[in-house]
């Protein structure tokens, strides 16, 4: 059971380049067993799941993705694979990419002016630009940084997803059953009881948040992008959210990006690091936390910069 | 004061009234300012109270409840009797036909300039054209509207004798008052629209819905608020416009319909409002009745300020609910 108890990152990094290490403060013994052991100032609390899922299917693959803002290259020909049963973190410092990656992958940046895509992007084997956007924004959904649910009630809020464009039907009854199941999926049903009417406005912002999961959750897609969900969280509402993405992994791929290295550790199993527009690496999180084999990984992992 | 040598002496209390914590007081010539702020704060609660008692006094001196439901009659001599039912309905009537039109054509206007705005030049032109109609007098388009609603093609909304139109009708008052209540409408509902984060459209976006179903369902109704704060503030000036209706209502104190179909008949004819029956008797007007003027400046009055304070309460209620930003 070695792989419960992850060495710390540092001081393994250590090993390798012996200047900054001994800062650090010496690593608790290894042994209490339940994945918490490796407290050091990266790895606040163990993995949330430790063993990957037999059974991942590949979904979306990005091959050779370049995009501009003007003639700003904001990423820079990425290729990496978007697994169902497996969580994509990417990381990495501010302004590296990472978000307009995501945002590319439901081609939510065609909304930007003077955004130019190159490479190829595909979905099921199926090359995205041929997919109509609002069909493949219906298969790959997201939730955003900020809480956003609309100005309407929590079923309003999902039924407006089940429901065609602007359509008012199916009628609120016929959606009742397919609503409770977005918001119990997104595991708010417990605290909200059978009050679906209540203002979505009104919730807590982690509340807010898994209403926007729910939300996405509700047109029932393949990959579900996640760009820094708990941000604007406080951290017990960041636990649950984390819980949650972990239990998702299973019926769709999930990518996160996120500030967080901590949480790119607790809920990732693959994990991608973005520099300046590049995937500097790509790996599975342990590797790429625990044994990074690029020098700039290792800085940042380390804490160095970003 | 400390008695204790230091090499660097620590800064003495100055001696006084101030205590500890308490800022420095304010010059002579702050204080002045800040008097006379408040005494012109004062001076306009005073006018505004003055206005609303003196009103509310008047009003209930004359106010009768047969004033509602009788016409204006008037008399051989020129002095004029009866009641405002009329003026009373008529005001209800042009303003609900003046936010038929501003409202539809306010909203699409500004949910053009806001989610779309494309092409920009034409963009801004028609912004400049909203500022420009808030600028226009009344009067103006009341002559406007004269020369527009006498064409021959128009001739069927308003009554016509012997192939000359009048175009004297609740349908032309009516659609020049849109233009009064449009800029309105159009400045408050892209504001409202403006507010709106941007996210919380690409939510809608990522979602896989058009920018058409986005609008429906989530920025018009979160603009709700809005909406009916540029509607109320709208209606506001158009019941308050008086040149129009002098000029293109025909300002007959009684409905004047024109042909037999009922509703139509009225629609087509000549009427007058509250304001004109304000103005029609007021000690200087012809009528010269200062009691029924009163009267029906109170009731005006009352209907403004329910405007108003719905207006508050929409503002209120649209604060109350905004996204964290």
């Amino acid at each position: 059971m070695e792989f419960l108890k992850p060495p710390p990152v540092r001081r393994l990094s250590g090993e390798e380049t012996p200047g900054p290490a001994p800062a650090t403060p010496d690593v608790p013994a290894p042994g209490n067993g339940n994945g918490n052991g490796g407290a050091s100032a990266l790895v606040g609390r163990g993995r949330r799941r430790i063993v990957s899922t037999p059974l991942a299917i590949d979904r979306m693959h990005a091959d050779e993705l370049s995009v501009a803002y003007g003639r700003k290259l904001a990423v820079d020909s990425v290729s990496l694979p978007i697994r169902q049963g497996e969580v994509l973190a990417l990381i990495g410092p501010s302004g590296c990419g990472k978000t307009t990656l995501l945002r590319s992958l439901n081609r939510l940046t065609e909304l930007s002016r003077d955004v130019t895509v190159s490479g190829r992007i595909t979905l099921d084997d199926l090359d995205i630009s041929a997919i109509d956007s609002t069909a493949l924004r219906r298969r790959v959904t997201m939730v955003f940084q900020q809480p956003n649910p609309f100005p309407m009630s929590v079923f309003d809020n999902i039924a407006y997803v089940l429901r065609e464009q602007a359509s008012r039907r199916p009628k609120r009854s016929a959606l009742r059953g397919a609503v409770h199941d977005a918001v119990s999926r997104a595991g708010l049903l417990d605290e909200l009881g059978d009050d679906l009417n209540h203002p979505a406005l009104r919730l807590s912002g982690g509340q807010q948040q898994r209403l926007c999961i729910a939300r996405a959750l509700a047109a029932d897609p393949e990959v579900l992008l996640l760009d820094e969900p708990c941000s604007a969280l406080d951290p017990k509402s960041t636990q649950v959210i984390e819980d949650l993405i972990v239990k998702l992994r299973e019926d769709v791929a999930v990518v996160i990006v996120t500030h967080n290295l901590q949480q790119a550790y607790r809920v990732a199993d693959y994990v991608g690091f973005m520099y300046l527009g590049k995937l500097v690496e790509y790996g599975s999180a342990s590797q790429l936390f625990h044994a990074p084999r690029e020098q700039r990984t290792k800085e940042y992992v380390r804490g160095e910069f970003g | 004061m400390s008695t204790v040598d230091l090499p660097v002496a620590p800064p003495a209390p100055r001696p006084g009234r101030r205590k500890e914590g308490q800022s420095p007081p304010w010059r002579l010539r702050d204080r002045l300012g800040l008097g006379l702020a408040w005494c012109l704060g004062l001076l306009f609660c005073a006018v505004a109270v003055a206005i609303v008692v003196y009103f509310l006094i008047q009003g209930i001196k004359y106010v009768r409840p047969s004033l509602f439901v009788t016409n204006p009659v008037t008399t051989a001599n020129g002095t004029s009797g009866g009641g405002f039912l009329d003026p009373l309905l008529g005001t209800f009537l042009v303003t609900a036909m003046a936010m038929v039109v501003a409202l539809p054509v306010g909203i699409s206007i500004a949910v053009w300039l806001s989610e779309y705005g494309r092409p920009a030049a034409l963009a801004r032109v028609a912004e400049s054209t909203i500022e420009m109609i808030a600028g226009i007098p009344s009067i103006v388009l009341a002559l406007f509207g004269v020369l527009l609603f006498e064409a021959p093609v128009l001739g069927f909304l308003s009554s016509s004798a012997g192939g000359v139109v009048f175009g004297r009708s609740f349908f032309a008052a009516g659609t020049m008052l849109s233009l009064v209540a449009l800029p309105l409408v159009v400045t408050n509902v892209r504001a409202g629209l403006e507010a709106i984060p941007n996210h919380v459209r690409e939510a809608s976006y990522a979602l896989g819905k058009t920018r058409i179903a986005t609008t429906r369902r989530v920025l018009l109704p979160a603009a709700r608020p809005s909406v009916l704060t540029g509607a109320m503030l709208g209606a506001g000036r158009v019941i308050g416009d008086t040149a129009i209706i002098v000029v293109l209502l025909g300002a007959t104190l009684t409905f004047n319909a024109a042909g037999s179909t009922p509703l139509l008949s009225t629609l087509r004819g000549t009427g007058s409002t509250l304001t004109y029956y304000v103005f029609y008797n007021a000690p200087t007007g012809e009528g010269n009745q200062p009691s029924r003027a009163y009267a029906a400046a109170f009731v005006l009055l009352v209907i403004v300020l329910a405007l108003n304070v719905g207006v508050d309460v929409a503002t209120r209620r649209a604060r109350r609910l905004l996204w964290s930003s």
